[in-house]
């Protein structure tokens, strides 16, 4: 543990040195053995992902006859020979099906928070950059959507829909974040806006838009890449909790670990590991995304604190 | 430290107090238990878990299995089901004879019955209870008298758009013990349908008293008179004594005036549970006795816990419907031999349905009148699929295959399993299947029964009483958005099956239509029968599964 | 601060209208509906089409929101679609159950949560530390659906320590005054039944407690982290003042600003995780209402629920920032 003194050397270094605060992010990050757990993680996790077709034996569809010979409502085949973890209550290997969700949860993890976080950005910049009515306005609809609790809301948006399917799980969970991301923007751009350097590039005679593209929003990424990991886990899991709902995408012959867990349930008594496991690669995955985004936010705070 | 000590002085405390609470539970746990008698098995609660509630309490009104079973407890009919089958035995009515147009019913009935408020059971009630359904005012309690409608076709004044013409022409009672229904015309139906849950006998007096033809429409929903909420009054084994909205549960009490064999247990207590695995859990903690519908999943290792699942003899069907309106190549009749050549029925019913089911040969199973012995079902042949679908041009064929979500019916118990496993046979025959779920309520029926926008689902159908009409007719009778057929031919080979009224004659008709059926017009492909189950603990003894889970509880003893 | 108050509960109307009418719109035009659920399995394509005309959804949208909200004028939220009984009284009925269970795991959240966090920040970097950082970061992950089949599976069925599901043992006749069981039981000295109802409790409890008590450690933790680094502290200390005295005085009162914050965002959660939770307990309270009326499409239902789940939370919401007006002089002044 660093002594009072070291760390009143550290911070004088780095008022000296200039070193910014970016580096000294990586710096922390490099030596947190929290952050490189979750980096270890989603590492591996996507390039599973990536790479599944190619690491998965068979397909995610096909059944076989030698698990189905077996196959009944109460029972259901182990691992065996070219099947490492057996067959699933359709009679499909089920090594396969987990290699192939990882791609499903990382689309709708990656779609939803991209759209949450791209849609976010601009209502918060547009609240934020031009103030007054349209601050108002923005931020009231926002309010509206945060007075509602996150998986609610999913839920609500979901069943709403006119038929379940991938894309309306992507929006749902998306529209759960976007009130968020808006929100960070437009408080970091107010907090911005009577900065020093803003104020002299203004006195300076740029325009608006580049004041803010340029100036402001590069500020402000730290905490939103922090929002964004963080966001990350939680879609992955309210996708999850909709699959269970039986809200997620329907279609039976994809593999997502959040359908299959819901599946599962009717067979916990006859081959739990069909639970099991995909229940430990969401909280895993989801796991993962927190770690390094908890340990981003620690890292980027500015205060110099471990 | 002494933060830690508080920190764990307060866990401490935590513990204890849950502690405390799981002792009073395991003293609950035998609550359902304590028997007033010893050994002999008769008295105790018997609580039996339900997948849902009852929408009501006057079988009149009643449509779904859930509203049913309460009703057959405290309820008699003038005929009524020898228990575990579908044969018709006396009930309130000891002999009934038809006239020779069978226009005419003359039933003797039994002497010496009561109501559960004391008022006599007699012809005037039968009467009674005849003309009360006849006339039934108002859509709101038409619509919802469905069985009587579906039977008798018509009200004294149609007020919906269903009804026609009233099959039911009156009702005298000559004297106390003799009741003459007549009819317009005769029907196939009868005398089994007299066997119909929602035909059963209510005490005028308190259909009377307690406003029982009330039924209005308010706001977005029904609401019914207080006979059918809370004073229901029949002649049955038991009586009704509450039902506990909040906590979900329908207390029956035995009635000790009962005409029969009385119950032997002294409280009936239906506790409503959704959710399958609920009931499950309920039933190995020792919370309720039994319950409907376990998982086929669940049926051996509830076994091997030392439950008994009692299997009830199939009496449904589930079949692949193909509808001939949106996507021509599904008129060829070669295209639907593909389709059924294509998919393997029998590992689909290894597979995910339960013990007992069996794959269809016809479009009834082989528990219903009108069951053709020679029919053989249609084999699992891809290669011919593929040499069919080749002759009629359409190896390219592609179809939207519906499939219903959020639901599980008694022939269907896993729909997104059966689809898939179809769904594959047909793509490896080549066929481009489109998935369309869609939830049971939000759309399904709507679509495949109303508008017809599909080319394959599924849906199934349980027989409601021993009559191969009950079946066909629904399917066949006449052309339906669901099948879009346009065939006079088949729909009137069905029409004039469905006249015949000799019962001998009747079946023999039905036969030759279901032979048809699956050689001249295939219209879908029948899949399964399958076999629902009860479960109960193995101190219970008496309970008799019945084939139109049509369950009484009066035989049942525990301990 | 009465002007700030009645301000915000004004803002609260045009919200609800609003959200009503979309909530309303967007129903109606979605395909099925309440016929397929209350007719069951002899639903034909006729009989469903009399049902909407008798229920009145064959009707334009805006003559059926306007006969909605002269209902809603006379108090008349509907009859649900399926049990035919008033919404209200149905909600009324569940209302004791959520908010019940809601209690008891936001209790052991808090009661359980602050302490540890405290823990966790005094022996800062040590084993236990770190151990609870972890299960904190586990915590938030499990999803609850699936803990509590887990709760359920070992605890109920295997050791048979707790009923596994539902809020009291059937046949027990506990009385019933407010609808709160364990309550109900102490006012009625039928300590059976509140012994009882608190066996059905405590799963549900902790399976629906698990990720308020994970955040509520991690806050507590960063917070009390915060204030013992801080400048008057060690002002305190440098004074010559007992731990004792500074951890009351000044630790505590300061880091549990942000904390209360916390809760109060936490009971949102609560309601969230209720959903879930409710289904798998078969605990009969606003969650299962709800999970219900999606399912079976019961219109009046939803309507009431959602606008009600709304109200709830922006209440709740007004309740948090008034106290923390109240106890920061800075808000009161913005």
């Amino acid at each position: 543990m660093t002594t009072w003194a070291e760390r009143r050397k550290g911070r004088i270094d780095d008022l000296a040195g200039g070193r910014s605060l970016t580096a000294e992010a990586f710096r922390r990050l490099r030596r947190d053995p929290i952050a490189i757990t979750g980096a270890i993680i989603i590492g591996a996790f996507v390039v599973i992902a990536l790479l599944s077709p190619v690491l998965a034996p068979h397909t995610a569809t096909e059944p076989f006859p030698q698990l189905q010979e077996d196959l009944r409502p109460g029972y259901i085949p182990g691992p065996q020979d070219g099947f490492p973890l057996g067959s699933d209550q359709l009679g499909r290997d089920f090594f396969s099906r987990m290699i192939l969700a990882s791609q499903q949860t990382l689309l709708v993890g990656v779609f939803a928070t991209l759209i949450g976080l791209a849609v976010g950005l601009v209502i918060g910049t547009l609240a934020g950059a031009f103030g007054g009515w349209v601050d108002t306005v923005l931020m009231r609809c926002t309010d509206a959507l945060l007075a509602i609790p996150s998986l609610l809301l999913a839920i609500s948006v979901a069943a709403l829909a006119a038929s379940a399917s991938q894309t309306t799980v992507i929006i749902a969970v998306a529209v759960v974040s976007v009130p968020i991301f808006a929100r960070l923007l437009r408080g970091s751009m107010l907090a911005q806006r009577n900065a020093d350097h803003v104020v002299a590039v203004t006195a300076l005679g740029v325009k608006r838009p580049a004041v803010v593209l340029r100036h402001i929003l590069p500020n402000a990424l730290g905490p939103v890449i922090v929002q964004a990991t963080l966001t990350l886990a939680t879609s992955i899991l309210d996708a999850a909790a909709l699959s269970f709902l039986g809200l997620g995408d329907a279609d039976p012959g994809r593999a997502e670990w959040g359908l299959m867990l819901s599946q599962a349930q009717t067979y916990l008594d006859v081959r739990p590991a069909l639970a099991f496991y995909p229940a430990g690669a969401i909280i895993l995955v989801a796991l993962g995304f927190t770690l390094l985004g908890e340990s981003l936010r620690e890292a980027l705070d500015p205060k110099g604190r471990r | 430290m002494r933060s830690v000590r508080r920190v764990s002085a307060t866990l401490m405390a935590g513990l204890l107090a849950v502690a405390l609470a799981s002792c009073a539970q395991s003293e609950r746990s035998d609550a359902g238990g304590q028997s007033g008698a010893a050994g002999g098995g008769t008295g105790g609660t018997l609580v039996f878990g339900a997948p849902g509630a009852p929408d009501n309490f006057d079988p009149a009104f009643a449509q779904d299995g859930e509203t049913f079973r309460p009703a057959r407890q405290m309820y008699d009919t003038l005929i009524t089901y020898k228990l575990g089958t579908s044969e018709l035995q006396p009930a309130l009515a000891t002999e009934w004879t038809p006239s020779a147009d069978f226009t005419q019913w003359t039933f003797k009935l039994r002497e010496g019955v009561t109501f559960h408020d004391g008022t006599p059971f007699n012809a005037e009630a039968v009467c009674f209870n005849f003309d009360r359904w006849y006339n039934l005012k108002g859509a709101a309690a038409q619509t919802q008298a469905y069985y009587y409608g579906a039977v008798f076709e018509g009200f004294a004044q149609n007020e919906t758009e269903a009804g026609v013409a009233p099959v039911y022409k009156s009702c005298a009672a000559s004297d106390p013990t003799t009741a003459v229904i007549s009819l317009n015309k005769a029907k196939g139906a009868f005398p089994a349908a007299f066997g119909l849950t929602s035909l059963s006998m209510s005490s005028p007096a308190a259909l009377q008293q307690f406003e029982a033809d009330k039924v209005e429409q308010s706001g977005e929903a029904f609401t019914y008179g207080a006979y059918a909420t809370d004073h229901p009054t029949g002649t049955g084994p038991f009586k009704f004594e509450s039902y506990d909205r909040t906590a979900n549960v329908i207390t029956l009490v035995r009635n000790d005036q009962y005409w029969g064999e009385k119950a032997k247990v002294d409280r009936l207590i239906f506790k409503v549970i959704p959710d399958e695995n609920a009931r499950k859990q309920e039933l190995q903690a020792g919370t309720i006795d039994g319950y409907d519908y376990p998982n086929a999943a669940d049926w051996e290792s509830l076994r091997t816990e030392g439950y008994s699942v009692l299997v009830r003899p199939v009496f449904n069907i589930l079949y692949l419907g193909i509808n001939q309106k949106n996507n021509p190549a599904l008129k060829d009749l070669r295209v639907r031999q593909a389709i059924a050549y294509a998919t393997d029925r029998e590992s689909l019913v290894r597979n995910q349905l339960p013990e007992g089911a069996v794959v269809a040969t016809q479009f009834i199973p082989d528990t219903v009148d009108g069951y053709a012995p020679d029919l053989q079902p249609i084999p699992y042949d891809p290669a011919k699929a593929k040499q069919l679908l080749a002759e009629a041009g359409q190896s390219n064929l592609t179809v939207n295959f519906y499939y219903p979500t959020e639901v599980t019916r008694p022939y269907m118990p896993n729909p997104t399993n059966i689809f898939t496993a179809l769904a594959e046979n047909l793509r490896q025959a080549g066929i481009t299947v489109n998935p369309v779920p869609q939830p049971w309520n939000g759309g399904y029926l709507d679509s495949v029964q109303a508008t017809g926008t599909q080319d394959l689902h599924l849906l199934g159908w349980t027989g409601d009483y021993n009559d191969a009409g009950n079946f066909i007719g629904t399917f066949f009778g006449t052309g339906k958005p669901e099948f879009g057929l346009t065939d006079p031919a088949l729909f009137a080979e069905v029409g004039a099956a469905d006249a015949v009224v000799d019962p001998a004659a009747h079946a023999a008709a039905y036969e030759q239509v279901n032979r048809d059926l699956m050689t001249k017009y295939l219209p879908a492909v029948p899949i399964s029968s399958s076999p629902p189950a009860l479960v109960v603990r193995d101190n219970i003894s008496g309970l008799i599964p019945s084939p139109l889970t049509d369950e009484r509880f009066f035989t049942v003893s525990k301990g | 601060m009465l002007r700030f108050v009645v301000r915000r509960l004004l803002q609260v109307i045009p919200t609800l209208l609003l959200l009503s009418l979309l909530v309303f719109a967007w129903l109606r035009n979605l395909p099925g509906g309440p016929a397929s659920a209350f007719l069951g399995d002899r639903a034909t394509p006729e009989r469903i089409a009399e049902y909407n005309r008798l229920i009145g959804l064959d009707q334009p949208i805006f003559v059926q929101y306007g006969k909605f909200l002269g209902r809603i004028a006379t108090g008349d939220f509907g009859t649900s679609t399926k049990t035919s009984q008033p919404v209200l009284a149905e909600i009324g009925r569940a209302m004791p159950a959520t908010i019940e269970l809601s209690v008891a795991a936001l209790a052991i959240a808090v009661l359980l949560g602050i302490p540890l966090g405290y823990l966790a920040a005094q022996q800062r970097g040590r084993p236990l530390d770190v151990a609870t950082i972890i299960a904190t970061l586990v915590g938030v992950a499990v999803p609850v659906f699936f803990l509590g089949y887990l709760l359920k599976a070992v605890f109920a069925v295997g050791l048979g320590w707790f009923p596994p599901s539902g809020r009291q043992a059937v046949g027990l006749d506990a009385t019933n005054i407010t609808g709160f069981a364990v309550l109900d039981g102490i006012l009625t000295r039928e300590w059976d039944a509140s012994l009882d109802a608190l066996s059905h409790l405590v799963l549900p409890a902790v399976a629906l407690a698990t990720i308020p008590l994970a955040v509520i450690v991690r806050i507590t933790r960063a917070s009390v982290l915060d204030v013992l680094g801080s400048d008057f502290v060690r002002t305190a200390n440098s004074k010559g003042l007992t731990p004792g005295v500074i951890r009351r005085r000044h630790v505590l009162r300061n880091a549990l600003l942000p904390v209360s914050t916390t809760i109060g965002l936490q009971v949102g959660l609560l309601l969230a995780g209720a959903v879930l939770t409710e289904k798998v307990f078969n605990w009969g309270g606003i969650g299962t209402l709800l999970a219900d009326a999606i399912t079976e499409k019961d219109y009046p239902r939803l309507q009431a629920l959602l606008l009600l789940g709304a109200l709830v939370y922006v209440l709740v919401n007004l309740l948090v920032d008034l106290s923390y007006a109240v106890i920061d002089p800075r808000v009161r002044l913005s």
